[in-house]
C-alpha cells in the first residue's frame, strides 16, 4: 500500500507552485486584498514562534517542566539575538542540552 | 548564502526522520515541495499526529509570502516562454527572491537576468537536497540520546529572532508561542495552528492599534 504521507507531500507541492507561479507563470492580476497583504508580515513572528515555543517548553509524563531544554533555548535565543547566525544558534543551544543532560 | 541554507536543510533531514518517515518520503519533500520552513513545519504536525489537512492548510499559510514574490518578479521575466518561468517559479525561495529583486530593479536594464536567477536558485536547490540527504543520515548514525532533533526548534529560533523587528510583531510571537504553548494539549498540532493563526492576528490588531496613537 501507498503511504498515505505521498498524497500530503503531492498536494503540499502543487499548492506551493500554485503560489511561486501566480504571478510568474498563471500571470495573475488580481491584487491580494489589504488584510491579507498586512497579515503576511506577522506570519514569520507568529508561526515561527508556534514552532519554537512547544519544543523549548515541555512537559514530562508526570507534568514537571523539562529544565535543560528551556535553559538551553534562553541560551540560544540571547546568542541569536547578538549573533544573528544561524549555526551559532545550533551550536549553543545543543551544547547546553548535552552539557545540562550530561551534569544533572 | 547558499552555505547558509545547509543548517536549514540538515534540520529538515532530521526532522523527517524524527517524525518516523523514511529516507524517500524525506527526500520527496525536500523534491517536491522545496520550501524549508513549510518543510519542517508540516513534518512537526506528522510528528504529532495531525490530520491531513491541517498539515497542508499550514505548510501552504507559511508558503502564502511566495504569491508576493511571485507578482515583484513576474514584471522582469514576463518576456519569457513559459518553459522558462514554469521551472524559474517551482524555484523561487526567499533566498532567490532576495538576491535576484534588487538587480532586476535596479535602474539600468541588465540583460540576461533569468540566467543570474538560475545561477542563484540553481545551487541552493542542489545544496538543499545534498543537506536533507546528509542529516537524515546523521540522525540514523547518532544515538537518540543526543536529542539532535532539538536542532528544529533552535533553527525556528535563529529565524524567529530577526523576524521581531517592531512591536506588532512582537506581540505577533509573544500570542502565536503562548497560544501553541497552551494548546499543547489539544488533539494532534491543532495548538500550533491555531496559536499561529491568534498571533498573525494579534499582529495585525497591534498594528491597527499602535498606528491610531
Amino acid at each position: 500500500m501507498i503511504d498515505p504521507l505521498w498524497g500530503v507531500i503531492v498536494v503540499i507541492g502543487i499548492g506551493t507552485f500554485l503560489w511561486r507561479g501566480a504571478f510568474l507563470v498563471f500571470g495573475g492580476r488580481l491584487r491580494l486584498p489589504d488584510l491579507v497583504r498586512r497579515g503576511l508580515n506577522y506570519v514569520p513572528p507568529a508561526v515561527f514562534a508556534a514552532l519554537v515555543m512547544p519544543g523549548l517548553i515541555r512537559f514530562a509524563e508526570d507534568g514537571t517542566l523539562d529544565g535543560p531544554r528551556l535553559a538551553a533555548g534562553a541560551v540560544a535565543a540571547l546568542v541569536a539575538w547578538r549573533t544573528h547566525g544561524t549555526l551559532s544558534t545550533l551550536a549553543a543551544g545543543m551544547v547546553v542540552l548535552w552539557t545540562l543532560r550530561a551534569v544533572t | 548564502m547558499v552555505a547558509a541554507v545547509m543548517p536549514f536543510g540538515v534540520t529538515a533531514g532530521v526532522a523527517g526522520l524524527d517524525a518516523g518517515l523514511g529516507l524517500d518520503l524525506t527526500m520527496a519533500l525536500s523534491v517536491i515541495v522545496f520550501a524549508g520552513a513549510s518543510q519542517l513545519a508540516a513534518l512537526q504536525l506528522i510528528d504529532a499526529g495531525a490530520a491531513s489537512t491541517l498539515v497542508v492548510a499550514t505548510a501552504l499559510l507559511i508558503n502564502l509570502r511566495m504569491v508576493m514574490y511571485s507578482a515583484h518578479l513576474a514584471p522582469y521575466f514576463r518576456h519569457l516562454p513559459v518553459r522558462w518561468r514554469a521551472p524559474m517559479a517551482y524555484l523561487l525561495t526567499d533566498q532567490a527572491y532576495a538576491l535576484t529583486v534588487t538587480r532586476v530593479m535596479s535602474d539600468e536594464p541588465l540583460p540576461a537576468n533569468h540566467w543570474f536567477y538560475l545561477g542563484a536558485a540553481l545551487p541552493l536547490w542542489v545544496f538543499w537536497q545534498l543537506s536533507t540527504g546528509f542529516g537524515y543520515w546523521a540522525g540514523t548514525a547518532l544515538p537518540p540520546s543526543w536529542e539532535l532533533g532539538f536542532i528544529v526548534p533552535l533553527i525556528f529560533l535563529a529565524l524567529l529572532v530577526p523576524a521581531v523587528n517592531s512591536r506588532p510583531s512582537l506581540i505577533a510571537a509573544v500570542v502565536g508561542g503562548g497560544g501553541a504553548v497552551l494548546g499543547q494539549g489539544l488533539p494532534a498540532g491543532l495548538g500550533l495552528t491555531l496559536g499561529a493563526l491568534a498571533g498573525i492576528a494579534a499582529g495585525v490588531i497591534a498594528e491597527g492599534v499602535l498606528r491610531r496613537d
